[in-house]
C-alpha cells in the first residue's frame, strides 16, 4: 500500500527584508516579498528521501494562507513533490497557532495520511509549537526536533538532539515527524522539476469544505491578542575603533569601565 | 490569592535557574505552585520554597524517560486539574514548549511563547515578546482560557521569598497518546564545565571568522578567562568547528545575557535573531561594513587573532 505523506509548508516574508506589523497588529504579507519558509524546505526534502525509500508513495504539500502561498506550493511540487493543497478563505486572516493547527488538522484528515512532516518552526512567527499541537489534535505520536529520521515497515525512528541528551526515538505510523535544519540540505528545484510543477494538480480548500466555522478561527477566534508592537528603538551608536596594536587592551579597558572584568 | 503553576526544569532534582526567574514573575501574578517530575522531583523542594513555591507537586514513574514529551503532558494536566491555577507558566526550553503548547489544546487555552517579560494586567498577564529578531517589541494576552505562557531565560531576576514549599504527591494517569513514542536510547551530553549557554552571564561567540576548529581555543580561552558560556555561528557548526548545541541564532539557541562578544562573526538576520536582546554587544571583525557593528556597543575592526588573545591576557592581568 503507498505511504501516504502530508507536508505542511509555510509562505512567510522574507527575513532579509523589512518586516512589520499592519495596524491590525497581524504581520504584514503584502509589502514585503514572500517565499517558502526555508526551514520548510528541509521537512520537503526529508519527504522526497523516505519516498525515494519507499515502495510506492506520495507526497502532498499543504500551506494555510493568503493567494501568494501558492508560490510556497509551487517551489516544494518543482523539488518534487506530488501535489498541493492550498487552504485559503478570507475568514482566516489573523489566525492564531490554535486556529491554524485547527485548520491543518482537518485539511490532513481529510486528505488522508500516513505520515504528517513539518519545519521546526516557521521563520516568521518562530513559536515551533505547532508541530506538537497538531500532534494533539491529530492524535497520533509526536516526533520532533529531528536531525535524523527514517522509516521503514510502518515504523519511523529519528534522532532528536536535545538540550541535555541526544534521543533515540520510535513511533508507529500513523505519526507527526518536525525536522531541523540539521537533517540535510535541500536540493534546489531542478528545470524539469520546475516545468513538471507547472502540470502539478492544486486543490484550493476553503473553510466551509473543512466543516470549520469562520467564528473558530481569524482574529475573533483567535486565543491570543496582541495589545501592542513597538519597533525596538535603534541601539544607540556604539564606540568603534581600529585595531592599531592595542586593540585588545583598548576593548578590555571598556569592559573594566562597564565592570565586566 | 490565585495560584499559578509552575512547571519546574530539573536535571535530577538540581532546580535550572530559568525555574527560579520564573518563581519571580508567577509571584507577581499570584501564589507559586511548582510542578516537579521525574527522578529527584522531591528533591527539588527546598531551593524551589526558598523562592516563593507554597506548594509543590512531586510524580515520579518510568514513562516520564521513557516515552516523549506527552507524559509530562498528561501530569501538568493532572496539576491544572488539581489546582485550577490563574496561568501556567513553563520555561522555554524546546521540550518546554511542547509540553505547554499541548496543554493549552487541551485545556482549550491560548499560549504565549518566548515572553521575555511578565507582568499582571486588569486582563490577566501581559507579556512582552520579540519579535522579528527582535526588531520588535509586542505585548500580548491570552484572551481564552487560562493563559498558558512559556518563558525565556534571563528574563527576571532570581529573588530569595521564602515560602512553605510543602510537598505533594501528584496523581497521574497516563492516556493513550502517552506512550506513542519511545524514547530508546539517550545519550547525555559530556559537560564542558561552562556555564549553560542560554542561562550565562557572559557569552563569548566565533563565527567563519575563527577560520577552523583547532582556533576555537582562542575563543574557549577568552570564555574562561571571563566565566562565560561559548557560542559559534551556524557558519562555524556547519563547518563542523563546533557543536550545534552552541549554535546562537534562529535555529539555535536565543541568548540574553549581559555582555555579548562576537568574534569572525558577520551579524547575519538569523544570527541577531538570537543574540539581538544581549545588553552589551561587542564585537570583533576584520570588516569594518559587517552589519555586526551596527549592533554594538563597541567594536574593534582588527584581526580576531591578534585582539582576542591580547583581550584575553588583559583580562587575565587585570584580574591578577
Ligand atoms: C533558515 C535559516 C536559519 C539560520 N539560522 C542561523 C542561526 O541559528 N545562527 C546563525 O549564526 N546563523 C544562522 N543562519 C545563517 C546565517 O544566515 C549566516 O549565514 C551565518 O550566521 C553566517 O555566519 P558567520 O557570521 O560566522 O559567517 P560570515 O557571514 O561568513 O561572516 C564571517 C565574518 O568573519 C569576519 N572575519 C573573517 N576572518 C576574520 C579575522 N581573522 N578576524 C576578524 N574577523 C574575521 C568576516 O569579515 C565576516 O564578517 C541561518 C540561515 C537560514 C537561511
Ligand atoms: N500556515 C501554515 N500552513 C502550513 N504549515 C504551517 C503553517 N504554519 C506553520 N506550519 C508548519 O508548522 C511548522 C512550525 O510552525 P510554527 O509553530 O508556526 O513555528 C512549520 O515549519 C510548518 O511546517
Amino acid at each position: 500500500m503507498s505511504l501516504r505523506i502530508v507536508v505542511c509548508v509555510k509562505y512567510v516574508p522574507d527575513a532579509t527584508g523589512d518586516r512589520q506589523f499592519t495596524e491590525d497588529l497581524t504581520v504584514n504579507r503584502d509589502d514585503v516579498d514572500g517565499l517558502l519558509s526555508e526551514l520548510d524546505e528541509y521537512a520537503v526534502e526529508q519527504a522526497l528521501q523516505i519516498a525515494d525509500e519507499a515502495d510506492d508513495a506520495e507526497i502532498t504539500v499543504l500551506t494555510v494562507g493568503p493567494e501568494d502561498a501558492k508560490d510556497a506550493l509551487r517551489k516544494a511540487l518543482s523539488m518534487g513533490a506530488d501535489k498541493a493543497i492550498h487552504v485559503e478563505d478570507d475568514d482566516l486572516h489573523g489566525t492564531d497557532v490554535m486556529g491554524t493547527s485547527l485548520v491543518l488538522a482537518k485539511a490532513i484528515e481529510k486528505a488522508g495520511y500516513d505520515l504528517v512532516i513539518t519545519g521546526m518552526a516557521s521563520t516568521d512567527g518562530t513559536m515551533g509549537v505547532l508541530p506538537a499541537i497538531l500532534a494533539e489534535r491529530l492524535g497520533v505520536p509526536q516526533v520532533t526536533l529531528l536531525s535524523e529520521v527514517k522509516v521503514e515497515d510502518g515504523t519511523v525512528t529519528g534522532r532528536r538532539d536535545g538540550d541535555t541528551a541526544s534521543e533515540q526515538l520510535e513511533a508507529s505510523l500513523p505519526a507527526l515527524v518536525s525536522v531541523t535544519d540539521q537533517s540535510g540540505e535541500a536540493r534546489y528545484p531542478s528545470f524539469k522539476g520546475i516545468m513538471a510543477a507547472k502540470k502539478k494538480p492544486v486543490e484550493s480548500w476553503d473553510l466551509e469544505d473543512l466543516e470549520i466555522e469562520a467564528d473558530e478561527v481569524g482574529l475573533e477566534g483567535s486565543w491570543t491578542a496582541v495589545d501592542s508592537a513597538a519597533q525596538r528603538p535603534a541601539r544607540t551608536a556604539g564606540t568603534i575603533v581600529k585595531d592599531e596594536g592595542e586593540g585588545g587592551k583598548q576593548l578590555a579597558e571598556f569592559l573594566a569601565g562597564q565592570k565586566f572584568i | 490569592m490565585a495560584e499559578v503553576l509552575v512547571y519546574v526544569d530539573h536535571v535530577d532534582g538540581a532546580v535550572r535557574k530559568p525555574t527560579l526567574e520564573l518563581l519571580t514573575l508567577a509571584r507577581r501574578i499570584g501564589e507559586p505552585v511548582a510542578v516537579a517530575l521525574g527522578a529527584g522531583a522531591d528533591a527539588t523542594a527546598a531551593v524551589l520554597a526558598e523562592h516563593g513555591a507554597v506548594k509543590v507537586l512531586t510524580a515520579d514513574a518510568p514513562e516520564f524517560t521513557e516515552y516523549l514529551v506527552v507524559p509530562k503532558v498528561d501530569a501538568l494536566q493532572a496539576a491544572y486539574e488539581a489546582v485550577s491555577p490563574a496561568a501556567v507558566l513553563v520555561p522555554s526550553s524546546a521540550e518546554g514548549k511542547e509540553i505547554a503548547a499541548r496543554l493549552a489544546v487541551r485545556i482549550g487555552s491560548g499560549i504565549i511563547t518566548d515572553a521575555v517579560d511578565l507582568e499582571a494586567g486588569d486582563e490577566g498577564p501581559v507579556a512582552t515578546q520579540s519579535a522579528f529578531a527582535a526588531s520588535f517589541t509586542t505585548k500580548s494576552r491570552v484572551s481564552k482560557g487560562t493563559p498558558v505562557i512559556t518563558v525565556k531565560p534571563n528574563s527576571a531576576p532570581v529573588e530569595a521569598a521564602p515560602a512553605a514549599g510543602a510537598v505533594e504527591a501528584l496523581a497521574v494517569t497516563f492516556g493513550a497518546l502517552a506512550t506513542g513514542t519511545k524514547v530508546t536510547g539517550r545519550t547525555p551530553r559530556e559537560s564542558t564545565g561552562r556555564p549553560e549557554l542560554t542561562e550565562a552571564a557572559i557569552v563569548v561567540s566565533g563565527g567563519r571568522g575563527v577560520n577552523g576548529a583547532e582556533n576555537f581555543g582562542i575563543i574557549e580561552a577568552l570564555a574562561d578567562s571571563l566565566g562565560a558560556a561559548v557560542g559559534a555561528s551556524r557558519a562555524a557548526v556547519d563547518a563542523g568547528w563546533y557543536p550545534h548545541t552552541n549554535q546562537v541564532g534562529q535555529t539555535g539557541k536565543s541568548v540574553s545575557p549581559q555582555l555579548y562578544i562576537a568574534s569572525g562573526i558577520s551579524g547575519a538576520i538569523q544570527h541577531r535573531a538570537g543574540m539581538q536582546t544581549s545588553k552589551t554587544i561587542v564585537a570583533i571583525n576584520k570588516d569594518a561594513e559587517a552589519p555586526i557593528f551596527d549592533l554594538v556597543d563597541y567594536g574593534v575592526v582588527g584581526d580576531l587573532f591578534a585582539v582576542v588573545p591580547q583581550l584575553t591576557d588583559e583580562i587575565k592581568a587585570r584580574k591578577g
